[in-house]
């Protein structure tokens, strides 16, 4: 851990806003494009 | 073979399936060394302190926030032009990102300004510009939610996010004009005398590598899901109507 | 056109048109104001010119939704859509006709409304000059917003949310004049500034909205 003097709490929360927005969206994009590829999926095999 | 092959949607899908997992590794990986790089190794700037290195993710952000909208007003016209419904989903799958990329510039930006300038938040020309942006993404969102056709929300969207470009550039120099600011200028430019140093430039470039290739990485995923959905919504219409 | 222009006019002025109602909206937005930021002179003066500009701007904005929403719901923008005039005309005729309805009164309606905010007296002049030259672009901008929406269920809001970013170059170089103005300062370069957003607006925005228009009734 390196040190980060006296601004060590901007420094941190700006990574950690930055970091969790980053993972929100891929998360965001992973599930809906799950979501939306399972029912699909289903569609294509119930018109067989 | 063109380019335009990859606009026929079975073509986009067939290319894009082995090409996105390395784009996520890339991304992933290039992320990864920048930031570990630019948060462990490098030293602290002799006035601002250990905050320089909100930079790094800062800049690329801003960026992309940028050329992401940039991108979507290239998507739009080629679907404006020639019709290429890969080209206006892909228009539709970039706006979240941006947004998000927008939030990020404008957070650190609030971080960092917060030591630097003594305030979260001043009605600084790069700020407001960055505000303005993110308005003109929430509208732009808004009405390919609001308009239930596609095609007629590809179009209606296409027609904005033109118009939306020149007022955002028009918007920008209003600001300049308004107001001047405590934001520094250009951190990138060449010609700028005074640059960034190479110690924090060189840990920037790779996360700015990693902030396209998320970028890109993200459009194809986004783009694959509303191909997707897209072809779900023709095959519940035919059900209806059969 | 003009015809066009004569029967917007006409339907805005008959009963239930809602003409007058942008006007008591602004007549009202004032009046909180007041109640908001405190009743001393000195600073509501330092207000005013800013306070009028918004307030125009939302009363501009309340009645964009029917630049188009009657017509479409029945059935005479289709009609409009295939008369000999074309669609760019249409959308030009629809502005202007929502300009002489809000725009127009809102600029006559800013110099008393100016009285109870305690506008300096060397406001006035500008902030009517900046408003007049300022509103054709609030409202060809607004015909272009109202266009995307109008096959949109409960647009409204949506239509807000479109209209309001685009409103900003022009609130800015329109308000940076009336501001100038009431603090007896030089107007500089904002007026020019301001009518060249005007004329673009006048010039291009018809093209985008009848682009808009002919999507919804594809």
């Amino acid at each position: 851990m390196p040190d980060l003097g006296a601004y060590a709490v901007e420094v941190l929360s700006a990574y950690a806003v930055s970091l969790s927005l980053i993972v929100g969206i891929v998360l965001l994009t992973a599930l809906r494009g799950r979501r939306v590829k399972r029912q699909l999926e289903e569609m294509e095999r119930r018109r067989g | 073979m063109s380019l335009w092959t990859y606009a026929n949607p079975a073509k986009f899908m067939a290319f894009t399936r082995p090409v996105l997992p390395v784009l996520w590794g890339l991304a992933a990986a290039a992320l990864g060394v920048g930031l570990i790089w630019g948060f462990f190794f490098t030293p602290d700037d002799f006035r601002q302190g250990s905050t320089v290195k909100i930079f790094y993710i800062h800049v690329p952000s801003a960026m992309m926030a940028i050329n992401a909208w940039a991108m979507m007003l290239v998507a739009s016209l080629i679907w404006l032009i020639r019709r290429h419904h890969v080209s206006a989903l892909a228009a539709r799958a970039a706006a979240p990102v941006g947004v998000t990329f927008t939030l990020i510039a404008l957070f650190t930006g609030a971080i960092w300004g917060q030591p630097m300038w003594g305030t979260w938040w001043e009605w600084d020309p790069r700020l407001t510009s960055f505000l303005i942006l993110f308005l003109f993404y929430l509208g732009y969102i808004a009405l390919w939610q609001a308009v239930d056709d596609p095609d007629t929300a590809a179009d209606l969207t296409s027609v904005l996010c033109l118009v939306g470009s020149v007022f955002a550039i028009l918007s920008r120099y209003a600001v300049n004009f308004w107001n001047q600011g405590l934001h520094q200028g250009a951190s990138l430019s060449l010609d700028a005398e005074e640059n960034v140093a190479d110690v924090f430039w060189y840990p920037t470039l790779v996360t700015i590598a990693g902030f396209v290739l998320l970028f890109v990485a993200l459009v194809i995923a986004r783009t694959r899901t509303e191909i997707r959905a897209r072809r779900i919504h023709a095959l519940r219409l035919r059900e209806r109507l059969a | 056109m003009i015809r066009v222009v004569a029967r917007d006019l006409r339907l805005a002025f008959r009963a239930g048109g809602g003409f007058g109602l942008s006007l008591a909206f602004f007549l009202i937005v004032v009046t909180l104001v007041p109640f908001g930021i405190g009743p001393e002179s000195g600073r509501l003066s330092a207000v005013a010119p800013g306070i009028l500009w918004v307030g125009a701007l939302l009363a501009c904005l309340l009645s964009l939704d029917r630049v188009f929403a009657l017509d479409w719901e029945d059935g005479s923008l289709d009609l409009l859509a295939t008369a000999p005039i074309p669609l760019e005309g249409v959308a030009a005729a629809k502005a202007a006709a929502h300009w002489l309805t809000t725009g127009l009164p809102l600029t006559l309606a800013a110099a008393p409304l100016g009285v109870l905010l305690n506008l300096p007296a060397p406001g006035y002049g500008w902030l009517v000059l900046s408003l007049a030259v300022g509103t054709p672009a609030l409202s060809f901008i607004g015909t272009f917003g109202a266009a995307l929406t109008v096959g949109v269920r409960r647009g409204g809001l949506l239509l807000s949310l479109l209209v309001l970013p685009l409103y900003i170059p022009t609130l800015i170089f329109g308000a940076e004049i009336a501001r100038r103005g009431a603090e007896g300062m030089e107007i500089g370069p904002s007026l020019p500034l301001l009518a060249g957003i005007t004329l673009g607006c006048v010039a291009l925005l018809p093209f985008a909205a009848a682009a808009a228009l002919r999507v919804t009734l594809r």
